[in-house]
């Protein structure tokens, strides 16, 4: 599947244990990550490094990811991310599973 | 039939990023992760994505996961089976079920997955909500409809509505539901589960839902909150009498055989197949082995 970024995809909220994830088409080549986290010095280098492996997962470059973290799980931050990038590329409801 | 138990079938909104990370600590027997009702159109994918990702990764030890999904009539079931399939869910709730076909629709797009995946065909267990007049009249075709059904439960909210009346507290205008759905999963030989109870805060009320439907033969209920949990596992649990009389049918069926009897009596009564039957369910309940 082509992952082109044809809009801002967003997804997640600003609850507890969320994380809000935007994504949008960079200008420059490569990822750029700006995040915010209550527990950024702990755990900010883990939050950045499972945002890019999930984007890696699905063949996403050239983005700028915002992110605000709420104290999420792993597993929470992987599917804000994946549904992010479905809302940015406009599938959101035509995943191919067998990417993840 | 297993011997699982599944007394409590909590629901837990697939949109929440917090209770899907938290809801097994609470004891209930099954979760019931939500991706149909309690999920806004908007929020469909995500849901399905949260709930994917938590049940790969989260431990829920031994508390077996269900998802409900959207109905393949809507354009979300067909991707929450397939994502649910892969994820691994234990169970996949049908909303609204109506006919046999709508189990067999559901069955073969979780055939198909599992043989795309390389998954052994048949892991992945179904259960059917009955929520109308229709699926009552057909209770005993869905339970039937595929080796994979464990359960059917009763969804009463959509079911009162169609019959153009509402819930009361003596639940009497469910009566006749109630009894065909359990007829039919006791005849299919797969678990019969009854609808939620909304009040939160009304405990007597649902307590004396829960004695009603125990007493009609129920094995559990769909409950919506934590604090729920506790009355049902506690009217559910057998007393210590009933426990202490159970095990002695069964030591006294146990020497009976191997002395060759056939009928015997306890303490004056007789004992025959279904009295030792009972008694085997109430260890079960009472998660005491018969040895």
């Amino acid at each position: 599947m082509k992952m082109k970024i044809v809009k801002t995809g967003m997804s997640g909220t600003m609850e507890s244990s969320d994380i809000n994830i935007v994504i949008e088409k960079g200008h420059e080549a490569g990822i750029k990550i700006h995040l915010q986290s209550s527990v950024e010095k702990q755990f900010g280098a883990q939050i950045k490094s499972v945002i890019l492996e999930t984007l890696g997962e699905m063949k996403v470059n050239d983005v700028v990811v915002r992110a605000v973290d709420r104290g999420a799980l792993d597993c929470t931050i992987r599917a804000r991310v994946q549904s992010a990038v479905m809302r940015a590329v406009k599938k959101e409801n035509d995943m191919d599973w067998g990417i993840l | 039939m297993g011997k699982r138990l599944r007394r409590t079938m909590l629901y837990v909104p697939g949109s929440n990023p917090s209770m899907l990370a938290d809801a097994h600590i609470y004891g209930a027997d099954s979760l019931m992760f939500d991706l149909e009702d309690s999920i806004s159109l908007l929020e469909k994918d995500s849901a399905r994505l949260l709930v994917y990702n938590a049940i790969k990764s989260i431990d829920y030890g031994e508390t077996e996961i269900v998802v409900r999904i959207n109905g393949l009539d809507t354009p979300y079931g067909q991707s929450d089976i397939e994502a649910m399939v892969r994820a691994g869910a234990d169970v996949i709730r049908l909303p609204k079920t109506g006919t046999a076909q709508d189990v067999i629709d559901v069955e073969k797009v979780i055939e198909d997955i599992e043989i795309k995946i390389g998954k052994p065909v048949g892991t992945t267990k179904m259960m059917g909500a009955i929520e109308s007049p229709l699926g009552v009249i057909n209770a005993m075709e869905i339970a039937t409809a595929s080796p994979r059904m464990i359960g059917i439960a009763l969804g009463a909210e959509d079911f009162v509505t169609n019959m153009k009346t509402k819930r009361s507290p003596e639940g009497v205008e469910l009566l006749y539901a109630r009894s065909k759905i359990l007829i039919a999963a006791r005849a299919a030989g797969i678990y019969a589960l009854d609808t939620v109870f909304s009040n939160v805060n009304d405990e007597e009320g649902f307590r004396n839902e829960v004695k009603l439907i125990k007493q009609l033969g129920f094995d559990g209920k769909s409950i919506i909150n934590p604090r729920q949990i506790a009355p049902v596992h506690e009217i559910y649990t057998p007393t210590q009498k009933e426990i202490e009389d159970a095990k002695q049918v069964i030591r006294a069926i146990e020497e009976a055989e191997e002395k060759g009897l056939g009928v015997i009596s306890v303490n004056g009564k007789m004992v025959d197949k279904p009295i030792v039957e009972r008694a085997e369910r109430i260890l079960e309940l009472a998660n005491v082995s018969t040895v």
